[in-house]
């Protein structure tokens, strides 16, 4: 290790930064918070020792002793903590590269398919455009994940972009919902929105805003099991913006819900209705709500339904 | 005809690209690395400029930089067309002059060639 390897160890803020951790949850900062108190606590033993028992400098020297192994298992342990933050730190960037690998020969590939099914290039069948929108829709599926696991990557490595802007909730809603209505039709869904009247702009980043909603849309409607409703209010309480979204579909069973928000994790009643589906959304969902200082939560009975809701700040 | 100018290292897309255009009237040129795609744009002073960011020997970012500061080229506009958005990216690039900036993974084709064709109307 030479000496520049040595400096950049010592600079506590940017090893953490470079983990994404906060102070608190960073080995190196709590090594040296360990240390202090380690440091200090040894000093209080020898004044203590000097001053009041007969033989002080065994004492010492027991003080000293212990400090010593303290101070090594300590540093053994920061240094695991260490390898594994630095693991999970390449983890993300693994997934980074790879997605942003996977982008590229992806939408090359569905810029080929939609310029096949235009029909620019000579008129095809009822069969062929069958099975152009198979492959459209697949590749959309991979299109989903790969953006999905980008957005992962970016927030476990704290690089999410944030743009806040004003806008108009209520109509990022009425888009979205519009969005989703051929989806809510083939799923015999019907999607009721009851907005407050006169609610004021919200200043934040509506791209990412517009992932919450999507995903929370996505998953009332998709985990409904044969016809349904889904109702989605927004209305002002307190200094916040409250969203909720209400379905009457699969719910979500007891023990699962306390690993609903959990990166990957699928309930085992909706794996058995839906194949489809990576276990990101509300993860993703989640840290985007608390980026933007507000909380997310649910309520659920599995067979009866699911509420999800969100605040967000009004200014 | 209105000549467009391809900076972009996928063969793929230059030759889907190559199709449409060609089938709009336009006329299109090929640049696989950003070196080449410089010398062609002060050579053949194409009417607009698609340029992807992650290029071989130049990086689009430098390439956009060379061609707003070449007095010959700074008034063609540039698009660019890439899968690149992280933090800063879509500023650097305004800031640098380009005109719009499409990710490849938000818009169809037949966005894509409607922001070409605006861009030339202008």
């Amino acid at each position: 290790m030479n000496v520049k390897e040595i400096l950049a160890q010592l600079n506590i803020i940017a090893q953490c930064k470079r983990y994404g951790f906060s102070l608190w949850q960073c080995p190196q900062f709590l090594f040296l918070i360990m240390g202090i108190i380690i440091g200090i606590a040894a000093i209080t033993s020898y004044a203590i020792a000097t001053r009041y028992i007969s033989d002080p400098q065994l004492a010492a020297l027991m003080v000293f002793g212990i400090t010593t192994i303290l101070f090594i298992i300590a540093n053994i342990i920061t240094r695991s903590f260490e390898r594994l933050a630095e693991a999970n730190r390449m983890k993300s960037e693994f997934i980074s590269v790879v997605s942003h690998q996977l982008r590229s020969p992806l939408s090359n590939l569905r810029w080929v398919i939609e310029l096949l099914m235009s029909g620019r290039f000579g008129k095809i069948e009822e069969k062929q455009t069958e099975y152009f929108k198979i492959l459209k829709e697949n590749n959309a599926r991979m299109e989903e994940l790969v953006a999905d696991l980008l957005t992962v990557s970016r927030i476990e490595t704290a690089k999410l972009p944030f743009k806040e802007q004003e806008f108009v909730l209520e109509d990022l809603i009425k888009e979205l919902i519009k969005e989703f209505e051929l989806f809510a039709r083939a799923s015999n869904v019907e999607v009721k929105f009851k907005p407050e009247k006169n609610l004021p702009k919200i200043f934040s980043d509506s791209s990412q805003l517009r992932l919450v909603i999507e995903n929370l849309l996505d998953n009332a409607i998709r985990y409904i099991k044969e016809r349904g409703q889904v109702e989605i209010k927004l209305e002002k309480r307190d200094k916040n913006f409250y969203f909720e979204i209400k379905d009457n579909g699969v719910g979500i069973p007891k023990e699962d819900q306390k690993y609903i928000f959990q990166k990957f994790f699928r309930s085992e009643n909706v794996m058995r209705y839906q194949t489809q589906g990576s276990g990101l959304g509300l993860f993703i969902a989640k840290a985007i709500v608390e980026k933007s200082g507000g909380k997310i939560g649910f309520k659920s009975e599995e067979g009866k339904g699911s509420t999800f809701w969100l605040t967000l700040p009004l200014k | 005809m209105k000549t467009i100018l391809f900076i972009e290292d996928e063969s793929t897309l230059q030759k889907t690209f190559g199709d449409i255009l060609r089938q709009e009237s336009y006329k299109m040129i090929s640049a696989l690395d950003g070196e080449t795609g410089l010398r062609l744009a002060k050579s053949q002073k194409p009417d607009l400029i698609l340029l992807d960011l992650i290029l071989p020997k130049i990086h689009g970012f430098e390439v956009l930089k060379k061609l707003k500061e070449g007095e010959e080229t700074k008034d063609i506009p540039v698009i660019i067309l890439t899968n690149l958005e992280g933090m800063g990216d879509v500023e650097k690039a305004l800031e640098l002059g380009a005109k719009t900036y499409l990710v490849k993974a938000q818009y169809s084709l037949e966005e894509v060639v409607e922001k070409i064709k605006k861009a030339l109307k202008e």
